[in-house]
């Protein structure tokens, strides 16, 4: 929480502005690797989803599956980015065990994707982040490191995988601003399905490149960057520290070093890796192995034509065309599939507010007890708007009806006959309210005055009493009927 | 020397097929001169005895149930040790890979083998392609048939040797001459196909935009067949080129009058040794007599092309060999305390000197503030190389010239001077660069018996071109049917 307090002042620092770059890395949700025609899935045996080429056995060659250059392209055309006509692949050369070649495929001087931009929402402000481009890549493997030995094992499953680098202008000015900055990106890359951005499989990752300078200054301070850092609430943390870092750093005279630091999310610290003076020199230099890609413009209009609703195309339809609340709106269109699911509730039965409502605070709810995704509660679409009927039309009270909702995942017994079994259906019989109201009434005789005497809340009370006596099922506008008719 | 390796591959397919030979006794008798003579040469790194036979076996069943193994069906052939196969060590000839094994063969391998071919070794050469005289090698020094006290060239020196001594077809690579010098220096013939037209993949680069793997044999025959069979694009290979296939055998003709050489005068002006210079005159004049026409043409980047070659195969090169770390597969140097020491210590000791000099110099001219005055401007003069090339095949055929400004050199007399080395490859390394094919043959001798090679350079994908010409001239001259005096005393 003291980091929390820090932040808070950051953004408005009388003296110091801080100035961040995210490096947000995609893995792409493709069948088969990017040079390779291996898996790519996550959570195999080490090493059970590799091939000569993926492996860097000698003689082996990468040959580039098609189909990331057409979601890289739906990504840029997504974030209004200039797709490139004509692009290629280079060699970044440095070493590391998880690097089987001893450099990475990765592109240069001509990305896919050249600027475009992200609009986030701020404490209620607009604010557009550009981009400076989004490029290619192949992921690389994994280092794990055997608790008390001294050895260290290497799985290339990962080695392969297709990533999408997306890198932004230097435009975010607080950690709140870069870790909304990344939800933005990770909803826009899921609306588009080009990736699953599933963070604790490391799907979604980013590099923070941070600096701070004297309010009202134009000029860039000298940067640190954070490595790898897998989490929203990581990114607003790390920055915070390596902010307040830097500017005790400066208030105390010192300089800050452009370095590589590390990012401890058990201490919530940063650490240097390497200095300037050990910076890596990748001798970048054109892919021999691989032809310069093309991108027609036939293709380029078909991309275009299917692209889906984006996220702020929902949001705006939500608000203004079905006037929901902006809050509603926001929390429904975080996942494409939480969206799709309201939208098909809405095929069933016209009423998106209700729906809303029944989604965000029973449906959520669910979800996050069981933690899965709204396509796995065992509640199809159909079955929600099922219960919104039975409410609707007074065969539950909505109360009961919440309670029935709880009995539907993964059930798919007849809504009625849960009903039944509960015992909670609605009573309409006069008979049965009237008898429960006049027992009401004789127990307390002063709320009877006070209605007489005009008091409409008492009127509340006695709705309680006859509820209570009915176990909650009695039909309340009936009720409601039965307390004028009798008292007034 | 035995009877059958004296003939060509071609002939001995067709006895094979029609069951006047049989595949096992071709295999036995090759076998035969390989124990006789290889200890002399030291072409081959590995023998297959045992899977050979095995192979060959299966051929001759299956020509007796009537069928047919394919157009290479009993065939012995060769590759050179950086041609990955699932068949013993895959090593380049360098200690950073001593004992490894492939777990996959090499696209031309499997091609050769679906053809019938049996694969009887592996050939020696200078460590992952580099030099010219296969004495950077770690398995052994390949002599030269002609004399042994001689290099074969390099660096697909083993096979050279072993075509000149065995017959057969013998897979080399060519970087920046590496098939052709050496079947120069051997007298035979070596053909390094267009850029892309036979597939890389599961070849050990050098020099990826430069590596191209070719036929070494006798004949030009023979280097037809293989071709056919070799060529092709490869999905597995992006840079293999989409263009229909050839039976360049087949397409073989004697009839080359009416076509033009083009004599570069660049290749001429220096340090050609005077009897090298008049076997290539002499040959000019054969062509002359067979009806084609000759004309003097200029290349005018010719005296850029060396160290523009050595530029780029060496970036290309410290990058490729960048995967031998001692982390994955290959030696692991057990002297390191931490990765750092396990990185220098393991490629340190795994390396050869001249391995290490080019992955030194590829390193120097890929970094940042050298990476516009050496890798950029040697990309912007291999451009002009290729222009130069294009405009000359608008007025010729095909270009001729020396394969090499010497014959074979004594062994070790340029090994302590890599410049004076790299100068062999002068007339060499400009096809590699401008990626057209291009092929040596053996055009006569020196007055001390050494070959001289002949070098014809074509428009990509004109191999068919260039192998009837050379085609035409074996069919008017015998050089190529001399055998070294090495078999001999076998």
């Amino acid at each position: 929480m003291a980091q929390k307090s820090k932040t808070q002042s950051i953004a408005s620092h009388p003296k110091w502005e801080a100035v961040l770059g995210l490096e947000v890395h995609v893995q792409l949700q493709t069948q088969t690797k990017i040079f390779c025609r291996c898996p790519n899935s996550y959570g195999q045996s080490p090493n059970a989803l590799t091939c000569p080429t993926c492996l860097g056995l000698p003689g082996a060659l990468p040959v580039l599956n098609e189909k990331v250059v057409e979601l890289a392209a739906i990504a840029g055309l997504a974030l209004g980015s200039k797709v490139a006509e004509f692009t290629k692949f280079d060699r970044k050369n440095y070493f590391y065990p998880d690097l089987p070649k001893g450099y990475q495929i990765s592109q240069f001087d001509q990305p896919i994707c050249e600027g475009g931009e992200v609009q986030i929402q701020v404490d209620g402000k607009e604010k557009t982040i550009r981009l400076v481009r989004m490029h290619l890549e192949e992921d690389a493997g994994k280092n794990i490191h055997i608790e008390g030995k001294p050895q260290s094992r290497v799985d290339l499953n990962r080695a392969g995988v297709p990533l999408l680098e997306i890198v932004s202008e230097p435009d975010l000015r607080s950690p709140l601003e870069a870790a909304t900055y990344m939800r933005k990106l990770r909803t826009t890359m899921l609306y588009l399905g080009v990736s699953d951005c599933n963070m604790e499989e490391g799907s979604l990752r980013c590099d923070c490149n941070i600096s701070i300078r004297p309010r009202g200054s134009t000029e860039l301070g000298t940067r640190t960057e954070l490595k790898n850092i897998n989490s929203f609430s990581f990114v607003q943390s790390a920055c915070e520290y390596e902010i307040s870092r830097q500017i005790q750093m400066r208030e105390a005279g010192r300089e800050i070093i452009q370095e590589t630091r590390l990012y401890d999310s058990v201490k919530n610290e940063t650490r240097s890796m390497r200095g300037k003076e050990e910076a890596h020199d990748y001798r970048y230099f054109p892919e021999p192995d691989l032809t310069p890609v093309t991108i027609s413009k036939e293709d380029l209009n078909t991309y275009k034509k299917g692209l889906p609703e984006l996220p702020d195309q929902a949001f705006e339809r939500l608000t203004s065309d079905l006037d929901l609340p902006q809050y509603d709106a926001e929390v429904l269109t975080q996942d494409p599939e939480v969206l799709r699911y309201f939208d098909s509730c809405r095929e069933e039965i016209d009423e998106p507010k209700k729906i809303s409502n029944w989604i965000i605070n029973d449906v959520f709810q669910r979800m996050n007890e069981m933690k899965v995704g709204i396509g796995s509660l065992g509640l199809p679409p159909e079955r929600l708007v099922g219960i919104i009927r039975s409410v609707e039309e007074k065969k539950v009270s909505v109360a009961n009806g919440r309670e029935v909702l709880k009995k539907m995942f993964g059930n798919d017994q007849p809504i009625e006959k849960i009903i039944e079994e509960m015992g909670v259906g609605m009573i309409s019989d006069d008979g049965l309210i009237e008898s429960a109201l006049a027992e009401a009434m004789e127990e307390h005789p002063h709320v009877v005055e006070d209605i007489k005497n005009g008091k409409d809340a008492a009127k509340n009370f006695l709705m309680g009493q006859v509820m209570k006596r009915t176990r909650g099922k009695a039909n309340p506008g009936q009720v409601m009927k039965l307390i004028q008719e009798r008292i007034l | 020397m035995t009877e059958n390796t004296s003939k060509s591959a071609v002939e001995i397919h067709n006895k094979i097929k029609e069951g006047s030979l049989t595949s096992v006794g071709v295999v036995q008798e090759v076998f035969q001169a390989i124990s006789n003579t290889d200890s002399k040469l030291e072409a081959f790194t590995e023998v297959y005895k045992e899977s050979a036979l095995e192979a060959a076996k299966k051929i001759d069943q299956q020509i007796a149930a009537g069928e047919d193994p394919g157009p290479l069906a009993g065939v012995p052939f060769s590759i050179k040790a950086n041609i990955c196969s699932q068949e013993g060590e895959t090593d380049a000839a360098s200690q950073i890979l001593k004992g490894f094994n492939s777990p996959y063969p090499a696209t031309v391998v499997n091609k050769l083998i679906e053809a019938g071919g049996v694969l009887i070794g592996k050939t020696n050469m200078d460590e992952f392609g580099m030099g010219s005289s296969t004495e950077n090698s770690s398995k052994s020094t390949t002599k030269n048939p002609w004399d042994t006290g001689c290099v074969p060239g390099g660096s697909s020196g083993g096979a050279a040797s072993a075509a000149s001594a065995y017959g057969y077809i013998h897979l080399g690579s060519d970087t920046g001459g590496s098939i052709r010098q050496p079947s120069s220096y051997c007298g035979v013939t070596g053909l390094k196909p267009t850029y892309g037209r036979v597939s890389r993949f599961g070849l050990l680069a050098f020099a990826s935009s430069l590596d191209q793997i070719g036929p070494i044999s006798r004949t030009a025959e023979e280097c037809a067949l293989a071709l056919s069979i070799i060529s092709g694009k490869d999905p597995r290979d992006s840079t293999s080129a989409e263009v229909p296939h050839e039976n360049y055998l087949e397409n073989l003709t004697t009839e080359i009058e009416g076509s033009t050489l083009g004599i570069p005068k660049e290749y001429f002006e220096e340090g050609i040794e005077p009897e090298v210079r008049q076997r290539i005159e002499e040959t000019i004049d054969q062509y002359r007599a067979l009806g084609v026409g000759i004309e003097e043409v200029s290349l005018p980047h010719t005296s850029y092309a060396n160290p523009t070659y050595v530029l780029i195969s060496a970036a290309e090169a410290s990058s490729n060999l960048s995967r031998y770390d001692g982390i994955h597969y290959g030696h692991r140097s057990d002297q390191s305390v931490d990765l750092e020491q396990l990185y220098s210590n393991s490629r340190g000791e795994g390396f050869g000197p001249e391995v290490k000099r080019r992955i030194l110099v590829g390193t120097f001219v890929l970094s940042s503030g050298y990476y516009d005055a050496f890798y950029r401007k040697a990309m912007k003069v291999r451009r002009l190389i290729r222009k130069d090339f294009e405009d000359v095949f608008k007025k010729v055929d095909a270009v001729i010239c020396p394969t090499s400004p010497v014959p074979a050199f004594p062994l070790g007399s340029r090994l302590d001077d890599p410049l004076k080395l790299y100068l062999v490859d002068i007339l060499t390394v400009s096809a590699n660069l401008a990626g057209i094919p291009g092929i040596s043959f053996p055009c006569g001798f020196t007055s001390a018996g050494l070959p001289v090679g002949t070098q014809l350079l074509g428009r990509p994908f004109e191999e068919s071109r260039l192998l009837s010409l050379v085609h035409a001239f074996q069919s008017q001259s015998d050089h190529h049917l001399r055998r070294p005096p090495v078999l001999e005393g076998s």
